[in-house]
């Protein structure tokens, strides 16, 4: 035990392991916290989907050699995200369809993209880290760490502000729209806000695993709590938590952090499908 | 002056027209059935009195201190909210919505009234219950409570007893037409369970191939009408 506390304050005094320690827990927790609404409204896959527009894009930026990849990034991203979740009904290629093809499209044109223009020498080991995230998540700046932070308070700020407003709109949209909500609005921040979350996370978990922090932590919650509000709290702080945790095995284990992140979601899904069934929580 | 006039109304999407010629007019206190055939409309009827879509064509007016924004609505149930962790009290609530503006959070007055609609649909103990927990009747009287949070005069009802079982049916009925008759408000239900229905209706709409507007004894002896409603009781 005092083993690993000792590896964990050598690696602790690297600022590299300390800025991954605090942009993997402000990800989770952003990505938990609109991970309910998605899962909610059958968006599960956005995640997956989005993080696969964003790797494409990311692609185009590295052949462009852009000076800041975020440049082309996010803008795209967002395009996407709009384009899936304010379509709704009239949409004449609908939800999941809409998400598979933009994914494996953008995945696709992505890696060909980088496969015939790029001139690094070790491409598969480009894709894989940006596929699995890595590595990336411990080359962080100071100023990409702040402005991870700045974003992830920017993305807190405007659940809490309009948390009531995202529950009408989730829970019944037709009804919200009758009463004068504006809810072709809410759904663009959701998606916008959805985006920046996606494209923050690439850096942790690399793109195949977004969806992971997005759904398990709203999973998990609904199997055992009842409203959503505590479902909402409950999801924030058991992503909070298995960040942390899984950030810290990997840093002594020396495990791919995202893999172990993703890992101790799955963990804690599975603690609370059985808590959710001994307390009778997920009703029959 | 009626709360609700629709004159000369064409439905459709998109260009295509599936109704028109629609006129009707809604009092207040009137109980307007509206019934008509699978596919004859009643759905987009619905979205275009809420002001969800346009109309196709012709106008829908409302009077008598009544906005489109203030009608009440019961939606069909979706299956998202069959599974959707809420409780009873965060529905009720959302109805309070349109009063909110750009306030964030809701406040003691509007908390009151969440309370107070759910003491009148009978269901105040539901209050901290989790929605996909309750029968299907009690869910019901939640959406009506929300329903009533966002509207005082008018209700509109989507099919408020499919899937109901004949005891919840006949509960569910009983508290609209106590709507109707203790509290005055006004009630525009589309219902399949033309029978039930029909004996509560002060006025029926009858839509698609052939129309009918008219109060429920003048229906009852049109032609449109006994062809309906004993195809209604044979089932």
């Amino acid at each position: 035990m005092t083993n690993i506390i000792t590896t964990l304050q050598t690696y602790f005094a690297y600022p590299f392991v300390r800025y991954a320690f605090i942009v993997g827990i402000l990800i989770a927790l952003c990505s938990s916290l609109l991970g309910v609404t998605l899962v909610l409204k059958r968006f599960s896959f956005i995640g997956d989907g989005l993080s696969h527009v964003a790797f494409g894009a990311m692609c185009v930026a590295t052949v462009l050699k852009l000076s800041d990849n975020m440049l082309l990034i996010l803008p795209v991203t967002i395009f996407c995200a709009v384009l899936l979740l304010c379509q709704g009904q009239r949409a004449k290629i609908k939800g999941d369809a809409a998400i598979a093809m933009l994914s494996v499209g953008s995945l696709a044109v992505g890696y060909l993209i980088m496969n015939m223009f790029s001139g690094s020498a070790n491409l598969a080991g480009d894709v894989c880290s940006t596929l699995f995230g890595s590595t990336s998540i411990l080359t962080l700046t100071q100023q990409e760490v702040i402005l991870c932070a700045v974003l992830s308070l920017l993305v807190v700020a405007i659940f809490v502000l309009f948390y009531n407003k995202i529950f009408a709109v989730t829970f019944d949209e037709d009804f919200a729209r009758a009463t004068g909500v504006n809810a072709g609005a809410y759904n663009l921040l959701i998606a916008v806000t959805i985006a920046v979350i996606i494209v923050l996370a690439m850096n942790l978990v690399g793109s195949l695993l977004i969806s992971a922090l997005v759904v398990f932590p709203a999973l998990s919650a609904m199997r055992v709590f009842k409203s959503f509000r505590s479902v909402t709290i409950c999801a924030a702080v058991l992503s909070v938590t298995c960040a942390a945790l899984g950030i810290l095995i990997s840093v002594v284990a020396g495990t791919p952090v995202g893999s172990t992140v993703v890992v101790a979601d799955m963990a804690a899904f599975a603690v609370f499908t059985f808590v959710g069934r001994l307390s009778g929580g997920v009703a029959k | 002056m009626a709360q609700l006039t629709a004159q000369n109304l064409s439905l459709g999407y998109d260009g295509s027209v599936v109704l028109r010629g629609l006129n009707f007019t809604v009092n207040e206190g009137d109980y307007l059935c509206i019934v008509g055939e699978n596919g004859s409309g009643k759905s987009t009827l619905v979205k275009t009195l809420l002001g969800l879509q346009p109309p196709e064509g012709g106008t829908i007016t409302t009077g008598d201190g009544l906005r489109q924004r203030e009608i009440g609505y019961l939606p069909q149930q979706t299956s998202v909210q069959r599974d959707f962790p809420a409780s009873v009290m965060e529905i009720v609530l959302s109805g309070c919505l349109n009063r909110c503006g750009h306030r964030a959070f809701y406040n003691k007055a509007e908390k009151e009234t969440a309370l107070a609609n759910l003491n009148r649909m009978g269901a105040v103990h539901l209050k901290n219950r989790c929605y996909r927990e309750l029968s299907g009747g009690q869910q019901q009287r939640v959406l009506l409570a929300r329903a009533l949070c966002s509207a005082q005069k008018m209700l509109l009802l989507d099919e408020p007893v499919s899937g109901l079982d004949p005891k919840a049916t006949a509960e569910l009925y009983e508290v609209i037409e106590s709507l109707n008759k203790n509290h005055g408000i006004t009630i525009l239900m589309i219902s399949h369970d033309i029978a039930s229905a029909l004996h509560k209706a002060s006025h029926v709409l009858h839509v698609g191939e052939k129309m009918f507007f008219g109060t429920l004894e003048e229906y009852m002896k049109s032609e449109i009408g006994k062809m309906f409603s004993a195809e209604g009781d044979s089932q």
